[in-house]
């Protein structure tokens, strides 16, 4: 047993920093560095940027692109890009899409649509849960009848993050409501979002912006060869999906991203006539974070290079491991940082204040993205599976509960 | 110990949630937000007949001479309902203000006005630097002409918008940090050298940042002496906001309990999932260790000794600071990604309880005061 990196994945992290500080545009890192979130050019900015390196498609072999990493090659590489700042490569195209067309596509949907997806040249959005179905997927309701060559699709999507910027759309539709169960009639479609009958309707969320949407489906027309695998059989592509790439999901690197600027905050502003970053008790609750960070680092690597040796592709349950104390440390850190903040952070940023910038700033550079991140944080725990869901499967896959 | 309401409280209490029911309903809240002024003009003159404007002002000034628990009730009334009218500028921070630091003569001038609904006011002490430190006032007063004037600014002033008058602590001695030589003035709201920018905060309610440059001021009080007064505007506010943390957690604990019921998952209602009962059984328990906290608050602020008032003040607003987070955070937990939407009413009490936790000291902050006191 060791716990220290070796001296090859040392030079690969040094690599990969060196890389990420000479080319992430500044205004972009100062951006993020400030809490925004990337504006959807950023993302795509820097996605391609990767991509001409070889790196946006983290995950994938070389053969489609990708640079043929192992587990702890990419798990360094996410962690260092999160903690640059760096916009987050779209988990759509390059984690879920990418994945299932490579094991399940056929040549000619890899090759139209992979190359695409790397370089985000097509924005992809995910169309799985709806209203009724939500921690239970299975019970969806979105329906595609065959008719010659094409299926028409009808229903209704929900929480689809990024709908409005995407110009496609991975989609679980009900191809068969006979059969015995639930999980055996559903099929995995590629949805053009130009399609007739494609509405997308906004959501704003409780930080106030518009990440998510309703997605409505009425008579719209998807040609067969945009499904993926077998009809009915979308059910395994979509747990493929689902548990395919477990090194990202602790995000553990914006966490350790956020206390760094949490301190430096802490500096600034003061509590009982010091800088605050002086204080015994912020000084405690920092430790018992970074403490945590520290856990879940180990962790995650025991769960990545179980993975890599294993070599079935099966997702370790314990990556819900993973996935509760990630989010959990996400949604800390965001805490700790609106607290840092504390009264300059509840003023919301709207129209009005922008309007006013002639005048000297109203508030602090380092203020205005604090309290939605930590309210949009609050889903953390609620999409990829929500973490009552993830304790089942703990209780289920390992527990034998 | 008596935890029984009388029969005014009573009727205090159902009379407010009548006309809340019907005034005050998601979607009429709704259509005021981002129209300014930001609250209903109609209702402040509605609160005023119903003598709510003057429920804590003494009988002689016209006010119906209420105590912190008829002011605590109300509150939870409004934070069920999530009102955004000045109440707590007005009625609260400044009518405080007044009674303490006025002469009879100032009393008379301003309390009558108030319960009348004829003059609004707000508090304006922390500054942009301060965050939670009381002595931490760097504004400064200069005597000119037999009056004052002020210079500096002040920060996430509560309703600093709308205020008709604003009473507002700067420095007539002393330095940054030091206790004495605070005192405070009244600026009229549309006093030149003052330059008022109102915005509104995350939850909705309206705040200002204030610019003094040369403002003409008047002192009440006394002078380099009023940093006892902040304290008991500042305790009289964190009281009346627990009270307010109480309705909103009181609504979501509702709001919570009936979607565990209805929404099915699985085929059936997610309540049924003993998992979740345990996280609803916990809400609860928070959720009355922190009423338990609100009557605390509301019951100290007549306490005579200012010690130990201030530390009952920091352990309710630990206590109700904890609370309120833990529930709203798992009343949003609890409804999945519908919590996470502005179109739902969880997450308007998530972001009231929000903004109140980091007004007037965090928890970090007053557990801080309570560990220096620890024997
Ligand atoms: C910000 C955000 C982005 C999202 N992006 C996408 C996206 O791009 N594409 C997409 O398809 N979906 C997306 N989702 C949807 C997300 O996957 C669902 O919200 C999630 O699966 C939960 O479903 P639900 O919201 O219907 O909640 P429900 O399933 O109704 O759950 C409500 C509550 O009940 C609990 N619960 C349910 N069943 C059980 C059980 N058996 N045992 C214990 N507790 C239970 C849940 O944990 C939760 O606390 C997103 C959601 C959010 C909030």
């Amino acid at each position: 047993m060791d716990l220290r990196y070796t001296e090859e994945e040392l030079a690969f992290r040094e690599e990969v920093r060196a890389f990420i500080r000479d080319n992430l545009p500044r205004e972009i890192r100062e951006r993020m560095r400030l809490g925004y979130p990337p504006r959807k050019q950023d993302t795509i900015t820097w996605q391609r940027i990767l991509n001409a390196r070889g790196w946006a498609a983290y995950s994938w072999p070389k053969e489609w692109g990708g640079p043929g990493w192992n587990s702890v090659q990419k798990m360094i590489f996410l962690e260092e890009n999160l903690s640059a700042p760096a916009p987050e490569i779209l988990s759509f195209n390059v984690t879920m899409l990418g994945p299932v067309l490579i094991q399940f596509g056929t040549e000619a949907q890899k090759r139209r649509f992979l190359p695409a997806a790397a370089n985000l040249d097509e924005w992809w959005c995910q169309g799985f849960s709806e209203p009724g179905a939500g921690s239970d997927l299975a019970s969806l309701k979105t329906r595609a009848v065959k008719e010659g060559d094409h299926y028409i699709v009808n229903g209704q999507k929900i929480w689809t993050s990024t709908a409005h910027n995407a110009d496609w759309c991975f989609c679980l539709v009900r191809t068969n409501p006979q059969a015995a169960k639930k999980q055996e009639g559903i099929s995995f479609l590629l949805i053009d979002m130009k399609t007739p009958g494609v509405e997308v309707r906004p959501i704003i969320s409780i930080d106030g912006s518009h990440h998510l949407n309703e997605v409505f489906f009425t008579d719209v027309k998807v040609p067969v060869e945009n499904l993926v695998g077998e009809e009915n059989r979308g059910w395994s592509v979509a747990k493929f999906l689902l548990g395919n790439e477990r090194t990202g999901i602790a995000r553990l690197g914006k966490s350790k991203e956020r206390v760094r600027f949490a301190k430096e905050v802490a500096r600034e502003v003061r509590m009982n006539g010091k800088p605050l970053i002086e204080d015994r008790g912020f000084r405690t609750r920092v430790a018992q974070l970074e403490v945590d960070m520290k856990a879940l680092e180990i962790t995650q690597m025991r769960v990545v290079s179980a993975y890599d040796k294993a070599k079935d592709g099966r997702p370790d349950p314990l990556s819900s491991v993973l996935k509760i104390k990630g989010t959990e440390l996400l949604q800390g850190t965001s805490e700790l940082v609106m607290d840092v903040g504390g009264p300059q952070a509840m003023p919301a940023w709207t129209q009005e204040l922008a309007a006013l910038t002639n005048e000297p700033a109203l508030l602090p550079e380092w203020s205005p993205q604090m309290a939605p991140a930590y309210l949009m944080l609050r889903a953390a725990s609620i999409y990829g599976g929500t973490n009552e869901i993830q304790k089942n499967i703990l209780n289920k896959a390992v527990l034998g509960l | 110990m008596d935890f029984d309401l009388t029969d005014d409280q009573r009727l205090l209490g159902e009379s407010v949630a009548r006309l809340l029911a019907d005034e005050y309903a998601f979607d009429q809240r709704k259509k005021l937000l981002g129209v300014a002024p930001g609250w209903s003009e109609a209702l402040w003159a509605r609160y005023a007949e119903l003598g709510l404007l003057g429920l804590p002002i003494p009988e002689e000034y016209g006010g119906f001479g209420g105590g912190a628990v008829d002011v605590m009730l109300l509150q939870q009334a409004f934070g069920r309902h999530l009102v955004l009218e000045p109440f707590l500028a007005t009625v609260v921070l400044g009518a405080t203000a007044i009674r303490e630091a006025g002469d009879k003569a100032l009393q008379e001038e301003f309390l009558p006005a108030i319960a009348a609904g004829e003059c609004k006011l707000a508090f304006a002490h922390y500054e942009r630097q301060s965050r939670y430190d009381i002595t931490d006032v760097l504004t400064t007063a200069t005597p000119r002409n037999g009056g004052w004037v002020l210079e500096g600014g002040k920060s996430v002033v509560l309703h600093g918008d709308c205020a008709d008058k604003l009473v507002v602590s700067a420095r007539t001695g002393g330095s940054r940090e030091e206790a004495e030589g605070i005192s405070l003035f009244l600026v009229e709201g549309e006093a030149e050298g003052l330059l008022r920018r109102g915005y509104a905060l995350r939850d909705g309610t309206r705040a200002a940042e204030l610019s003094l440059s040369g403002a003409a001021a008047r002192l009440i009080g006394p002078k380099d002496q009023a940093l006892p007064i902040v304290e008991r505007v500042v305790q009289a506010g964190i009281a009346a906001m627990a009270g307010e943390v109480i309705g909103a957690m009181e609504a979501m604990q509702a709001m919570t309990l009936d979607y565990l019921k209805t929404r099915q998952q699985f085929g059936r209602p997610i309540g049924d999932n003993q998992a979740l009962q345990h996280r609803a059984a916990e809400m609860l328990v928070a959720m009355e260790q922190g009423r338990s906290m609100a009557m605390l608050a509301a019951m100290s602020l007549s306490e005579a000794d200012p010690a130990e008032r201030a530390r009952s003040i920091s352990m309710a607003k630990v206590g109700v600071g904890q609370a309120g987070r833990f529930v709203s955070q798992n009343a949003v937990q609890l409804h999945g990604g519908i919590g996470m939407t502005d179109e739902y009413a969880v997450g308007h009490y998530f972001r009231r309880v929000m903004v109140i936790e980091h007004m007037f000291g965090d928890t970090a902050w007053h557990l801080d005061r309570l560990a220096d006191q620890v024997q």
